[in-house]
């Protein structure tokens, strides 16, 4: 199955990706109103990790893991795999117990600003095409099979 | 409205030519007829002949033919031949007078031959000499036109339409183992009769129709190598390329081909005989500025035999046809059948094809083609 | 003291109602314009900072800001403009010669807007070329005034050393350290897909980039920086660069904080020193040491790669072009003075050579009348801007051109004239490797691809309408084209007519 996977090698960190995740994942759908009005976490995440030279992006997102711990953990049955591979979660369902979060071994699950809501990469599925891959500026992210040329060949 | 030489004028046109390959000669009735019929290709704004063969009493001298505005530019031409040239005879070319040809100008003969001292003196080739001394003519003696300078040839051309000006030289008078043949449609012109064609330079005798995009690359090309484009025709800067290709740079027939029209790079790539590939790209490389572009069919006749040839991607009408010994060509199959009813062989040659017809005789010994 | 007469360049305009707080500006700026007001919780900006080079406005998601001209004039005065007046402050405030980068700046004539082309109606037919073949290819190199042949009518000679190009674009001379090695690699890429030449410039090659050599010219500047034998056999040709069109008659000065490990090997010089080009080459004093360059050059090569020599547009450009292809050059390049450069002494920049155009057309044409054009092969560049610039520069006389300042911009530049300071916000002339990952080579090397495949069919559209199938017809073929809005001599050095005429 495909997923999405960051290159820190390519990543700028300017960390338009987590602009468009919220915007992808938001009820009204507008960039504007999604970033400044709606209470959304990213779903993509990048982290600055500063070494002696440089600063490293390393991007965090969702692995859509073979056997997920989430769904093990959820309480609720909100969490769960899909026969396409893609783990999600059903938010009518989800008490905000917050143990996906607790046992997610990639810290991928974040919680929204309000305590309750969490948020985790669905691929977009839903909207057709991944807004994170569609508007990164330097082809950091890429959605692609695990067995992608790209990976074997070297050049990203 | 400027002279032609003054202005670059594009025209249309229709060609003929014919070769007996036996040497066998014949009068000029065939090619009048065979060029009358494409009547509608011209606009009787310019005609012409060229006829090899014709002067076998004067074999070895040049036969300068020229057109003089008035006698007194005639008497300062008269003067610098003179210096230059023994002249073994000279006469007014006769004509005819018809009605449908008006306003001609003074139009006389000459056989030459450099005059030794001076020859030797300039360290020049014979021909240099006499290419030389014309360009000098046709450049600086406003009102004098050499239009045709070769050896047992001669161009016989003028402003009317081309089976007019044929009768008008009464070229019937005339036997020629190879005629070619053009009549003219200029875009505008005055109508001057040196512009008319064909266009000559020594031996070399050139009928073209066409507009070639590629003229001003050319014509620099050429004139980098001491020669002038007085008219700004086509036809005369094709002329100066064989003769530059040929006569200067000593290449065969074929090799001028392939630089004139040389293979598109595709087919020189695709090519699976290295040394051919290799020699066509070295000069392709080398002559690119002598590629010629654009529309165009052309009968070019030296002593010896013609080539009919097209444009890379035949964008002008040529036919050629074969009848026993001899071989016409001209830019359609009406004016050839015309004169020949029923030809052993008849057909359209590919786009930059050439067709090169010579006289059995230069065939045996031709280290040239 | 602080006191600083200068005021800011330009101005950004943050729409409020679409600022979202994003921060990419802030992240993207490697000015330190934009920054973030926590108590606030909004995003302002600092305008002295700002080059205008777009970096923050293309990226800003929700295209918030405007970058536009600082409002405030001085008094209005013919004579004594702002620019005027700002340099001085400048001036006085460092005590310095005014840096600039790229190309001039001023409102110079510009001839190819100037010239208008021909296309065939009726007499002869225009030429499609989607359905008929229409070959760009040139053949760059020397040749031979004849082709020799023998009585058997076989080749007597073979023929000196040629570059093909399927196009008669090529990269212009950029050096690593001026320019990233992203920048590089996007180019070497291009120009290898492209079946075109790309040009190292002066600082070397990167060990990474040998394997591009077919499609690489190997510049030798007065530096000589990274020059070693197997860097002068490494591409298909090597470039003898004598002047820039920039900056006729000045070096190049690199500096030591461009100088990292990279750079510092390929181009043999210890790590952040600054790399210093002499004003001439100190081996070339006249014509007859060029010579021996070319020679030694040739030798080192074992005469199979021909050499060019680049020369700047001056005034006497046609007297000297003629010996230097006596003096045994393959190729001769012209850089006209609006081209582009990583940093030039202002004044020089904006007064020194002429354009290129004129300086072609005078070449071409003494060339002809010394009866030697042929023999070598005449490149130009200084300010292509399209194809439509190639096409009348062909019909002027060139064998092909560079471009350097419109491959840049094709990948990213902006022109915002900031090349010197080092902290390119695009990548590329830049060695800071946070910035350098901005430009990455997988994606800018098809944008340069793109390009020029776009250039070259406009290019053949152009041919094809002036009935012309091969660009060989198109070289020096001036009939083709017209001059508008010039006067008698310029028509006369430009070998054209007016429209109309």
């Amino acid at each position: 199955m495909k997923r999405i996977y960051a290159f820190e090698e390519r990543c700028l960190g300017c960390k338009l990706c987590e602009v468009y995740c919220k915007t992808a994942h938001s009820k009204s759908k507008n960039i504007i109103k999604a970033n400044k009005y709606e209470n959304i976490e990213s779903a993509i995440f990048i982290e600055e990790v500063i070494e002696k030279k440089s600063i490293v992006y390393f991007a965090l997102q969702c692995r859509h893991c073979k056997n997920p711990k989430c769904v093990k953990a959820c309480i609720s049955g909100a969490m769960y795999k899909g026969e396409d591979g893609i783990v999600r979660n059903n938010s009518e369902k989800c008490v905000s117990c917050l143990s996906c979060v607790l046992v997610c071994p990639f810290g991928a699950i974040k919680v929204g600003k309000d305590g309750q809501t969490i948020s985790k990469c669905d691929l977009c599925v839903n909207y057709g095409t991944s807004l994170c891959v569609d508007h990164c500026p330097n082809d950091a992210i890429k959605l692609i099979e695990e067995n992608d040329d790209c990976f074997t060949k070297g050049r990203l | 409205m400027l002279r032609e030489g003054k202005v670059r004028i594009p025209s249309g046109c229709s060609i003929s030519g014919i070769i007996d390959k036996t040497g066998k000669r014949f009068n000029g009735k065939d090619i009048i007829k065979s060029i009358g019929l494409m009547h509608e290709r011209s606009n009787g704004l310019g005609g012409g002949f060229a006829a090899y063969g014709i002067y076998p009493d004067y074999k070895d001298f040049y036969a300068l033919h020229i057109f003089y505005d008035n006698l007194n530019i005639k008497k300062q031409t008269d003067n610098f031949l003179n210096t230059y040239f023994d002249i073994e005879y000279n006469e007014a070319i006769p004509t005819k007078s018809i009605p449908e040809i008006l306003e001609q100008p003074i139009i006389w003969r000459y056989f030459v031959y450099p005059k030794n001292a001076r020859l030797k003196d300039t360290r020049l080739s014979e021909t240099d000499f006499i290419f030389k001394y014309i360009m000098i003519i046709n450049r600086d003696y406003d009102g004098a036109y050499v239009f045709s300078s070769g050896k047992n040839m001669g161009a016989f051309k003028g402003v009317g339409y081309p089976e007019d000006i044929g009768e008008f030289y009464m070229l019937e008078n005339y036997n020629a183992y190879m005629w070619t043949a053009h009549g003219r449609f200029p875009t505008n012109t005055p109508g001057w009769w040196g512009g008319a064609h064909p266009f000559t330079l020594l031996n070399w005798s050139i009928v073209h129709n066409g507009e070639i995009s590629s003229y001003d690359t050319n014509r620099r090309f050429v004139e980098m190598y001491g020669y002038v484009c007085n008219l700004q025709t086509d036809t005369e800067v094709i002329t100066y390329l064989f003769d530059l290709l040929v006569r200067k740079h000593h290449l065969s027939i074929k090799r001028t081909i392939q630089a004139i029209v040389a293979p598109f790079w595709d087919d020189i790539d695709a090519m699976a005989d290295s040394k051919l590939k290799n020699e066509l790209k070295y000069i392709r490389a080398v002559y690119s500025p002598a590629l010629i572009n654009g529309p165009f069919s052309i009968i070019v006749g030296f002593h010896g035999g013609m080539i009919a040839l097209n444009d890379r991607i035949k964008l002008r009408p040529l036919v050629i046809a074969e009848y026993n010994s001899k071989v016409y060509v001209s830019s359609e199959e009406s004016a050839i059948k015309i004169i020949c009813n029923q030809p052993d062989r008849i057909w359209a040659p590919e786009g930059g094809e050439p067709v090169i017809v010579l006289l059995e005789e230069t065939k045996k010994g031709a280290s040239m083609i | 003291m602080s006191l600083d007469f200068d005021v800011p360049s330009f101005e950004i305009l943050r729409n409020k109602n679409k600022c979202i707080q994003c921060k990419v500006c802030i992240r993207q700026c490697a000015n330190m314009v934009h920054f973030y007001d926590k108590d606030d919780n909004i995003v302002c900006s600092n305008n002295v900072y700002c080059v205008n080079c777009h970096r923050c406005v293309t990226l800003c998601p929700t295209k918030a800001l405007i970058v536009r001209k600082y409002p405030l004039e001085f008094r209005e005065n013919a004579n004594w403009n702002g620019a005027a007046i700002r340099e001085i402050y400048k001036q006085a405030k460092s005590g310095g010669v005014l840096l600039s980068s790229m190309g001039t700046t001023k409102a110079f004539p510009i001839y190819w807007d100037k010239m208008l082309l021909n296309a065939s109606q009726v007499t002869n037919p225009s030429i499609d070329p989607l359905r008929e073949p229409m070959e760009t290819k040139v053949l760059i190199g020397r040749k031979p005034n004849v082709i020799p042949f023998d009585d058997n009518d076989e080749l007597k000679t073979t023929m000196p050393p040629q570059i093909e190009l399927n196009i008669p674009i090529m990269f212009a001379g950029m050096s690593y350290g001026s320019i990233s090695k992203n920048a590089h690699e996007s180019l070497a890429r291009a120009a290898t897909e492209l079946g075109t030449c790309y040009n190292t410039g002066e600082g070397g090659l990167h060990k990474d980039f040998y394997k591009y050599g077919n499609n690489t010219i190997v510049q030798v500047a007065s530096g000589r920086f990274g020059v070693h034998k197997d860097y002068l056999n490494a591409g298909v040709g090597i470039e003898i660069k004598i002047g820039q069109g920039a900056k006729p008659g000045i070096g190049g000065h690199l500096p030591g904080k461009k100088v990292g490990e990279d750079v510092s090997l390929t181009r043999m010089i210890p790590i952040g020193s600054d790399a210093i080009s002499p004003a001439p080459h100190h081996d070339i004093y006249s014509i007859e040491d060029l010579r021996q360059l070319i020679f030694s050059l040739k030798e080192t090569t074992e005469y199979r790669k021909p050499i060019f020599v680049k020369i700047a547009a001056v005034h006497n450009a046609a007297a000297i072009a003629s010996g230097i292809a006596r003096a045994g050059a393959d190729a001769i390049v012209i850089d006209g003075f609006r081209g582009g450069t990583g940093a030039a002494p202002t004044r020089i920049r904006d007064n020194v050579g002429i354009p290129i155009e004129l300086a072609l057309a005078s070449i071409d044409q003494r060339l002809h009348e010394e009866g030697i054009r042929n023999c070598v092969s005449l490149i130009i560049s200084g300010s292509i801007r399209n194809s439509s610039d190639i096409v009348k520069a062909i019909a002027l006389g060139a064998d092909a051109v560079y471009i350097g300042s419109a491959a840049l911009i094709a990948l990213g530049c902006h022109m915002c004239h900031s090349c010197s300071t080092g902290k390119c916000n695009w990548g590329i002339a830049t060695q800071d490797p946070s910035l350098v990952k901005r430009l990455n080579p997988d994606i800018m090397y098809k944008r340069l691809i793109n390009l020029i495949t776009a250039w070259n069919h406009e290019i053949q559209e152009m041919l094809g309408g002036m009935g012309i199938n091969a660009i060989d017809s198109l070289k020096g073929n001036r009939l083709m084209l017209r001059g508008i809005g010039l006067n008698e001599k310029e028509l006369h050095i430009l070998g054209i007519k007016h429209a109309g005429e």
